[in-house]
This record gives C-alpha cells, sequence and structure tokens, in this order.
C-alpha cells in the first residue's frame, strides 16, 4: 500500500536522459579563481531560474493572469503622473516627458533587476524555515542559488511598461541629442540596474541580521523606483543630498538625466559626474558584495 | 582506523543567544551546542548520531557539511575542511533532509535528476548509469514524470535519496530518514541504505528517533547530549550501558495473580488477563517465554522494544545507578 498506483502511460523508458552536450570534468580542482566562480555562479543561476520557468509554465492560466494583473498594476503606477499632468504643466519644473524619461529610466533599470534579483526577499523565510541550509550543501555559490530563487518572468511587465515610456520620451522630449547623449542612456540603464541590483544584495544580506527585514528591503528597493520617477526639484534638499550620497539612487537617472536633458545638476553637482553613473555601480556592487559576504558568514557562525 | 573518513578533533560550537529582557535591554549569553566533540569515522561505515532533542546533532552534522563553522577545533571530511572549501566538498557528500525535500515540487521527478546531473557536473554515462540503477533499487520507475507534489512522504524520501546519491558521493548524511513513513516504506529504505554500505562501500551517518533504523542498519551508535559524546560503541552496549528493559505482554487464558518468572523478569503490570513483564533489553527473550508458556495457560504474547528516547535516557540519566558511570565507553 505504499505505493499508489499509478497510470500506465508513463513508461521508465524516460530514464535516460537524452545526451548533453560537452561532457565535462566532473573532479573538481583545488580552490577555484574568481573568474571560475562568477562563472559557476552564472551558470547555476540559469540552471535555477529555467526550473522555476518551467514550474511556472505548469500553471499556464496562472501564470497569463499574473502577467497581465502585473502590467495593469505597473500601468496604474504610470497613470498616477498622466493624471497629475492633466492638471498642471510641469512638475518640479519639469515637462511630462521629461518626467517620463524619468519614469521610464528608473522604471525599466529597476525593472532589469527586479527579475534578476527580485526574489532575493525570500532567504529571511528561507533561513527561518530551514531550507536556506539546503543550498549550502550544493556546489554553487549561494548568492547565485538565492538570486535565482522564484524566478518569475512576470516581471518582464515592469521592463515592458518602463521601456514604452521611455521609448515615448525619446521621441518627444525636447532635446538636441549628440553622440555622447545618445550613448548615455543605454549606459544609465546598465549601470541604474546594476545600481538596483547591488540594493537587492545588500537588503538580502541585511537579512541574515534580521530575518524578517524583508519588508525594510522592499521599502528602499520600490520605494527608490517610486522616488526617482519624480524631478529631483520636487524634493527637499537634504533629502536628495541623501540619496545622492547615502544610498547613491540619484545616479540611476537624476544626475546623468540632468545632463541629457540640458537641465541643473541636482546639488550643483560638477558636469562630470553625469558619466560617474558606472563607476557608481560598480563601487555598490562591490560594496553589496561585501555585505553579502559578511552576511553569510555571520550565518554560517551562528546558523541562525 | 587505517582508512579515516571522516575527522572531528575537539570541535566546538558556541552560539551567541541574545534574550530579550525588557523593553530594548538584552542579555546575551553563550550556548554551547557542541562541547570538545571527538570522533573518527573510517570509510565504509554506517553509523547512528542520537540523541535528545537539542542535544546538538544537528549542529554537528551542519559542520560536517560545512554549513556552520565550528568555532574551534579541527573538522575534515574526505581530507577537506568543510567551512572553507564548501563548494568542493558538496562533490563528495550527500545530503538528505528527513523534512525538507529538494525536489522541485511543481516539477516531475525527473527534472529534479536533471537538475543535479547539470549542476553537478555528472559526465553523461555516470549519470545515466547511476540514474537507471538507483530508481530501480528504490522502484521509482513509474515515478519518474510524475510531479513531486503528488509524491506520498514515502516516495518523496525515495525520491530526495536517488537526488542525493546521483554524483556518486563517498559519504551520505541522513537526518531522519525514516520518520513518518510507513512500515513498507521504511523497510525499503532500510534495504536499500544497507546494500549501498556493503556493495558501494558508501559511509552513511545518520540521525534518527527510530531504534529499529538504528538496529537493522548501523554497527556503530554514538550519542550525543548536551553537545558531548556520551557512547560511541555499538547498539547492544548501549543497552548494558543503560540497562534498558524490553517488555514482554502477556495474554493469559484468565485472571492470575502475577507470574513469577524467576530473576530474569518483572511484573510490572496486570490488567485483567493481559500481564506486562519488564526483562533486560540485551537478554533474548526466548527462555522467557519458554518458561512461561511452560508453566501458564498462555494466549498470546508479544514483545516491545523500548523506544531510543528510553534507551538514551536510560544511559544519561540512570536510576538509583551510581556504580557505573553514565559515560561509559565500552569500546571507543
Amino acid at each position: 500500500m505504499a505505493e499508489r498506483v499509478r497510470d500506465g502511460r508513463r513508461g521508465a523508458a524516460e530514464g535516460v536522459p537524452e545526451g548533453r552536450r560537452g561532457a565535462v570534468d566532473c573532479v573538481p580542482g583545488g580552490r577555484r579563481g574568481a573568474g571560475e566562480r562568477a562563472r559557476d555562479g552564472l551558470r547555476a543561476y540559469w540552471l535555477i531560474a529555467g526550473m522555476w520557468i518551467r514550474s511556472t509554465m505548469t500553471y499556464r492560466t496562472s501564470f497569463a493572469l499574473t502577467m497581465a494583473g502585473n502590467l495593469v498594476v505597473t500601468g496604474l503606477d504610470f497613470a498616477t503622473i498622466l493624471l497629475m499632468f492633466s492638471q498642471v504643466d510641469s512638475l518640479g519644473g519639469w515637462s511630462l516627458p521629461e518626467v517620463c524619461f524619468l519614469y521610464g529610466l528608473s522604471a525599466t533599470a529597476f525593472g532589469v533587476a527586479d527579475l534578476v534579483l527580485g526574489s532575493m526577499d525570500v532567504l529571511g523565510a528561507r533561513i527561518r524555515d530551514g531550507s536556506f541550509d539546503t543550498l549550502l550543501v550544493r556546489p554553487a555559490p549561494v548568492l547565485a542559488q538565492i538570486g535565482a530563487d522564484r524566478f518569475a518572468l512576470r516581471r518582464l511587465g515592469r521592463i515592458t511598461q518602463g521601456s514604452v515610456v521611455l521609448g515615448w520620451s525619446l521621441v518627444s522630449v525636447d532635446v538636441a541629442w549628440t553622440p555622447a547623449k545618445v550613448l548615455l542612456v543605454p549606459v544609465m540603464l546598465a549601470a541604474g540596474a546594476a545600481i538596483f541590483c547591488a540594493l537587492f544584495v545588500a537588503g538580502a544580506a541585511f537579512q541574515f541580521v534580521a530575518q524578517d527585514a524583508a519588508e525594510v528591503q522592499n521599502a528602499f528597493t520600490y520605494g527608490g523606483t517610486t522616488l526617482l520617477q519624480y524631478p529631483p526639484t520636487v524634493f527637499g534638499k537634504d533629502f536628495v543630498r541623501g540619496v545622492t550620497f547615502m544610498l547613491p539612487l540619484a545616479f540611476v537617472n537624476w544626475v546623468p538625466a540632468a545632463y541629457v536633458l540640458g537641465r541643473p545638476y541636482p546639488l550643483r553637482l560638477p558636469g562630470w559626474t553625469a558619466w560617474s553613473a558606472p563607476l557608481v555601480a560598480v563601487v555598490c556592487c562591490a560594496l553589496a558584495g561585501l555585505a553579502w559576504r559578511a552576511g553569510l558568514r555571520a550565518y554560517r557562525s551562528t546558523g541562525s | 582506523m587505517s582508512d579515516v573518513f571522516i575527522e572531528v578533533d575537539e570541535v566546538e560550537k558556541v552560539f551567541e543567544v541574545r534574550k530579550k529582557t525588557g523593553f530594548l535591554k538584552r542579555e546575551r549569553h553563550q550556548v554551547r551546542a557542541v562541547d570538545s566533540l571527538s570522533f573518527t569515522v573510517a570509510r565504509g561505515e554506517m553509523v547512528g548520531y542520537i540523541g535528545p532533542n537539542g542535544a546538538g546533532k544537528s549542529t554537528t552534522i551542519k559542520m560536517l557539511t560545512g554549513i556552520l563553522t565550528p568555532s574551534g577545533g579541527r573538522l575534515r571530511v574526505a581530507g577537506i575542511d568543510p567551512s572553507r572549501e564548501r563548494t568542493r566538498l558538496a562533490h563528495r557528500i550527500g545530503v538528505v533532509f528527513g523534512q525538507r525535500t529538494t525536489l522541485w515540487w511543481d516539477l516531475p521527478l525527473i527534472d529534479s535528476y536533471r537538475l543535479m546531473h547539470r549542476m553537478y557536473r555528472i559526465p553523461d554515462a555516470r549519470y545515466a548509469e547511476n540514474l537507471d540503477r538507483l530508481v530501480e533499487l528504490l522502484s521509482l520507475e513509474a515515478l519518474l514524470d510524475v510531479p513531486v507534489r503528488q509524491l506520498s512522504l514515502g516516495q518523496r524520501m525515495r525520491g530526495d535519496i536517488v537526488a542525493a546519491l546521483l554524483h556518486d558521493p563517498d559519504v551520505l548524511y541522513l537526518d531522519e530518514p525514516t520518520i513518518g513513513l510507513d512500515v513498507i516504506s521504511k523497510a525499503k529504505v532500510r534495504t536499500f541504505l544497507r546494500e549501498l554500505n556493503t556493495e558501494r562501500g558508501t559511509t552513511v551517518l545518520l540521525t534518527t528517533h527510530d531504534l529499529q533504523d538504528i538496529e537493522q542498519l548501523c554497527s556503530r551508535v554514538m550519542v550525543i547530549d548536551h553537545g558531548r559524546l556520551m557512547y560511541d560503541g555499538p547498539l547492544t552496549g548501549l543497552h548494558e550501558a543503560g540497562e534498558s528493559e524490553r517488555t514482554l505482554v502477556v495474554d493469559l487464558e484468565r485472571e492470575l495473580p502475577p507470574i513469577d518468572a524467576g530473576p530474569a523478569a518483572r511484573v510490572v503490570k496486570v490488567e485483567g488477563p493481559r500481564q506486562w513483564l519488564a526483562f533486560p533489553a540485551a537478554e533474548s527473550a526466548a527462555p522467557l517465554v519458554a518458561r512461561i508458556a511452560a508453566e501458564y495457560p498462555l494466549l498470546d504474547l508479544s514483545v516491545r522494544e523500548p523506544d531510543i528516547e528510553t534507551v538514551i535516557a536510560a544511559m544519561l540519566y540512570p536510576i538509583g545507578d551510581t556504580a557505573k558511570p553514565p559515560a561509559e565507553r565500552p569500546t571507543a
């Protein structure tokens, strides 16, 4: 009676999987270099993300519905801005296409980070229920494994919506495009996504210390992107200072956008700071990496 | 011991616990989860690792698998320092956490195995061979295409064991592998583990609350309490050390005064025609049964094994037995 009898349409023939290309040596060498670890991490990320995608696809209707819901919700998000502009002609001195430029950049960059690492806030729950330990006995970097956790394609919704708004703003904004300005836009997107990724990782690292801090993390990530959808001129100076120097979200769009749109720099920053976004992103990622390592080390010495 | 595979030398693990004692006030104190623990396990051994809840069992396993870093002492598994080379060690060990499945809930069982194949970079031929063999031994052939969420607990446990062994680990850690399983599933798992150990020489370390797991599988038992090793030796020695008792339940034809079975056993309870006799767990029940059958109108009888908690408790906290120190280690 231990075996529930299964229907016969599935045979045992599936036992042997189709041959996989490129057999790899399985005896791992000694300590591995950073480059190799990064490659291992990416590989593990894709493997696990692929499993989650297939898991989601077992419930197709549910996937379609959440995807549609996601689009509607992010769309409503943008509707707020349109509603505001139906009453006023400019917001903090910025026109609608300009605000859309900010919005599109922030939403797209955040959307990419959210797609890639958006489920890292489950870390606390995984620690609490003990399933985090099962990741530590696998031969793959834990960051990659937890980063790919609950990978959800429905998050493409935000990217889609963000890039539509960005695209519209690019054609309607009143800017004399130069090659430098054109080049800066993709740089901003990449750097912005990296800054948000760093924020996700740092937030997750914090959960090693405080396991119920998922909402704190969300306040910074989701809160941050909402913030950046409005021009810096609508906020208080001290606040802008904090978002520039403490939590350098300003480099996602405010600072470089000032260059592209030919507006005064927030906090009267010098002109070259527009191009510093990639550098800021690299520093953020490095700091987040260190925070993650410290958090993981703390976990492994306390186990709670 | 010539072929030492797991080496634990004076290992300790201290946790700092903060307790709220008032508003914003916290008291810190240290908890020694594992306290100067030393043992070795040879290649191919099958060891039961038991102890009361909170004794330090899972902390030890977590240190051996590289999840936790020890606070002190030296630890080696297959010559590797687990906490420093976690990913390298991962290729050499298999871990089954009894109550936490690592299988993919919504996907067919085979998908979880394909993930292992790629994540552990198992060569194709070896993967195919291992999968065939394991799936056959644990009779999971018909279930490979069934989503894991539809499997019964016993099937899932077997599925987890396969997942943990596809990469040919040298050592298998099992945490409560038979918990919640029905009798048939338990038997299947035990038979499989025995074969794995004898035929493939896989070293097995298992924690359990089921004394039968130990009885049927492990030639050696380690008992841990308060983070210290209290006993290390064969199971029979554990019974002797603890002077634990088995119970013979006897159904007579009619109500009778307590059975006189001589010094070998004593009646602990009488309820109508049914009587309960306690006798040392290390002794055979046969002479006792023969004697009762010869002298009394016997209808039926059964032997009850002490559960593992009772055995351990008897060993750790002997009642009125001061002559024998509880921490005696007959063969260590």
